[in-house]
């Protein structure tokens, strides 16, 4: 299974600053090796965060995304302690989950 | 058989829950296969194509969407770190296209009614491009547009 993200939930007033940090080479299919044999295209495809059961917010990359890219997002309706939930899965079908609980800015 | 040719059988779903329940292949290869991906608006080379792929028309001029952040010049164009505000009513979605880039299109966030239409990720980007920031609205679609100037091209080539 790929590395774990890493995730920090802050509340700050109502809103939760989620900020995620993902592990993933996010290979465009262009890159030669030293090879010069062409690095086939493996990129995370879709990034799901869920909050009570509910998609709170979504994504879905293409392989200009950054190598180990980080996403930012912000939910309302979060309270400390609150889990969510971080999803992604990537175009050969390998799949990441990890949960942050919301802990206060 | 692997799980991409059992789906392009005939059948294929049903010769999919028959290799799950043979232990042939775990349950989450299934799930990781009926993710949505939308392949042609990851194919495309300029805005109004773009715009297009993602169910639009055309898009407009807004100034109500935002570069929260971004820089001018990115001292290296592996990692450029982009974070766009719509202040737009009802926004959809976000997505993020770079124009130099060989495909424009690097994400598209989708925006639940409840939570802040915002989005921040870090993209690869080529060489100096115009980026482009596209919301989509209650069904119309938006942009705003900022050039980026790169030092050290990321895309590996």
């Amino acid at each position: 299974m790929a590395d774990p993200m890493k995730i920090r939930a802050r509340l700050q007033g109502d809103k939760t600053q989620v900020i995620v940090s993902m592990s993933h080479e996010m290979e465009t299919g262009q890159r030669k090796d030293a090879a010069g044999k062409t690095v086939p295209a493996w990129f995370i495809q879709n990034v799901k965060a869920t909050h009570n059961g509910k998609v709170v917010f979504s994504a879905q990359f293409g392989p200009a995304v950054a190598k180990n890219p980080n996403i930012g997002f912000r939910v309302n309706g979060a309270k400390v302690g609150d889990k969510i939930i971080m999803n992604w899965v990537d175009n050969r079908g390998d799949n990441r989950t990890d949960e942050i609980t919301v802990t206060p800015a | 058989m692997n799980r991409r040719e059992a789906l392009k059988t005939t059948g294929g779903s049903t010769v999919m829950a028959l290799l799950v329940s043979a232990g042939l292949i775990k349950p989450t290869d299934v799930f990781a296969q009926a993710t949505d991906w939308n392949k042609n608006a990851f194919d495309t080379k300029n805005l109004n194509d773009t715009v297009k792929a993602l169910g639009g028309t055309t898009a407009t001029l807004s100034k109500d969407i935002v570069f929260s952040s971004a820089p001018d010049i990115a001292e290296n164009g592996a990692r450029v770190p982009i974070a766009i505000v719509s202040n737009i009513p009802k926004t959809d979605s976000i997505s993020i296209l770079v124009e130099k880039n060989p495909n424009s299109l690097a994400a598209t966030f989708f925006i639940p009614s409840g939570t802040e239409a915002f989005a921040s990720t870090t993209v690869k980007m080529g060489q100096t491009s115009n980026v482009y920031a596209v919301v989509s609205a209650d069904g119309k679609f938006y942009y705003a547009t900022k050039e980026i100037k790169v030092t050290l091209g990321g895309c590996g080539g």
